[in-house]
């Protein structure tokens, strides 16, 4: 894997484009960050390496957004939650493709984004579906 | 530090809360100010006012930022240093903060903190959006996550982990509004049933419409000096004793529990060891209900009952006015409203007239220490304050 990609939010956003889940890892003291920063919060290092992060995990908590932002309102009722991934890391997003949900079950990140028109940021929006 | 005043607040003023139409943002705060000027016939504004700190959260709402200067401006004060301080819903728990650090440095004796928001002129879906900004941008709002939603992600967390049931999150609803029928200045002064929160429409499952705080207009203002100057101003000071203020993750993701809040706790705890008081010897606390979770959950993290036990305590009846621990007598953000740059200091006004006897008809007896606890965001931001009556 290359490093040469700055370990930023924009660059975690590019390779969701890709299908990858990546997190930066701190070189000196191992932390991961997931998203990637590029200054350690745990050792002030600058030296990190990507490393892929399992795309599987269990809900930890959800909700189903009724009222929602100008933005979402065409996809109201609409679930959210956050997934903690099979390393450990979390991770919030949208919950697709089912409406039985529960804290426990097993979900997978779908790369397969929704469309983004607007001019800034252009990141593909991942959510997570039943494994 | 053992419980010594860390400054003094000598007066305070409060808008109507409510839907203030018509009124711009500085004119709603003038009000607030120009009760506490009354109030406090000894104090010269002019002469005496020597800084001002104005929490204010969204630009957003009426295309403005700059408060400080424009609130100084509109309040007689031209010239003062002004400076708006901004952390999301504790905006104003973070100016009363930023006044005692201004006190206590020897710059500043006499300082004016407070806050507004006038947001009712706005649709729901632009509230709702100016509140998300509160919390992380780039994985939080990206995806869709609302204010609502990410304390909704909370309380289902809360109830899976200690079986909180929404009768018990609807109890919080009941007693506030109850509350807020004492209060004239409160939003809303209605009672309501139990059943019609646990009917009322869904917002971010599991919270409901009567779970959430209102959207309101609204200012706050209290002002702050030396305690060896307090006499100069009013015979019936109330001192701060303690403050805490911490910060946490601004993603609620990343954080190591759903169901408290960190920041809370420890702003709490730094608070409590300065005034060298404990939980069970507060006497009326204002706690940042901006949904019914989040009472619960300040329970907790405020040590009035244990972790998993906020539930119990909403279902007790002691935290109503005339039980043991009367929590939120103003309404809270639940009834009084929530104009989120105010409410830090919209609670402090409250504790203010409760530690002074001129709470009128929801007047705790005896009251002589009080607590507020202001959240920014999901709790990425938390102020604590500790207050003592001039008796004690
Ligand atoms: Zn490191």
């Amino acid at each position: 894997m290359s490093t040469l990609e700055p370990f930023t939010i924009e660059q975690f956003y590019k390779f969701i484009a890709q299908g990858k889940l990546m997190a930066g890892k701190c070189q000196k003291c191992g932390k991961i960050h997931l998203p990637p920063r590029p200054l350690c919060n745990n050792c002030y290092s600058q030296t990190f390496t990507w490393t892929p992060v399992p795309s599987k995990g269990k809900l930890l908590t959800y909700t189903v957004i009724h009222v929602a932002p100008q933005q979402f309102q065409h996809l109201a009722p609409y679930a959210v939650g956050i997934v903690q991934l099979e390393n450990g890391a979390k991770l919030p997003g949208m919950i697709t493709g089912t409406t039985q949900l529960r804290i426990g079950m097993d979900l997978t990140v779908d790369f397969t984004a929704c469309d983004n028109a607007q001019p800034w940021p252009q990141w593909p929006r991942y959510c997570f579906k039943p494994t | 530090m053992n419980g010594k005043p860390l400054v003094s607040i000598v007066s305070a003023g409060l808008s109507k809360f409510g839907k203030r139409e018509g009124l711009y943002a500085r004119e709603l705060f003038a009000e607030a100010v120009k009760e506490a000027f009354d109030r406090c016939p000894r104090l010269e504004p002019k002469r005496d006012v020597k800084a001002m700190f104005v929490g204010h959260m969204g630009e957003s709402y009426e295309h403005q930022g700059h408060m400080g200067a424009a609130a100084a401006d509109w309040t007689g004060l031209l010239n003062i240093p002004a400076t708006r301080t901004e952390a999301a819903c504790a905006s104003s728990g973070a100016a009363l903060r930023s006044g005692i650090y201004a006190v206590l440095s020897g710059l500043a004796d006499v300082v004016l903190v407070g806050g507004v928001e006038k947001m009712t002129h706005r649709s729901t879906a632009e509230v709702t959006e100016y509140l998300a900004m509160a919390s992380d941008y780039p994985f939080e709002q990206w995806h869709g996550i609302t204010f609502p939603g990410l304390y909704a992600l909370m309380a289902t967390a809360h109830m899976h982990k200690y079986g909180t049931t929404e009768t018990q999150m609807a109890q919080v609803a009941v007693k506030n509004h109850h509350h807020g029928t004492l209060n004239p200045k409160a939003h809303l002064q209605k009672e309501i049933t139990l059943e019609k929160a646990l009917t009322s429409r869904p917002v971010a499952s599991p919270l409901k419409m009567f779970d959430c705080s209102l959207i309101t207009d609204g200012a706050s203002c209290v002002i702050l000096t030396k305690p060896e100057l307090a006499g100069k101003f009013t015979d019936q000071p109330v001192h701060i004793v303690g403050t805490g203020q911490a910060s946490d993750t601004i993603g609620l993701y990343e954080r190591e529990t759903l169901t408290s809040l960190q920041a809370a706790k420890l702003a709490a705890r730094t608070a409590y060891d300065m005034a060298a008081v404990k939980p069970e010897n507060v006497d009326v606390a204002e706690v940042h209900d901006c949904f019914t979770i989040a009472e619960l959950i300040a329970y907790e993290d405020l040590g009035l009952c244990k972790a998993g036990e906020g539930g119990k305590l909403a279902e007790s009846g002691e935290t109503r006015l005339g039980e043991r621990l009367p929590v939120n007598t103003s309404g809270g953000l639940k009834a009084k409203g929530h104009p989120v740059g105010a409410t830090g200091t919209a609670q402090a006004y409250e504790i203010y007239l409760q530690l002074t006897g001129q709470a009128e008809q929801r007047q705790v007896k005896n009251a002589q220490t009080g607590l507020t606890h202001n959240v920014g965001g999901s709790g990425a931001t938390a102020t604590v304050h500790i207050y003592r009556s001039n008796q004690q």
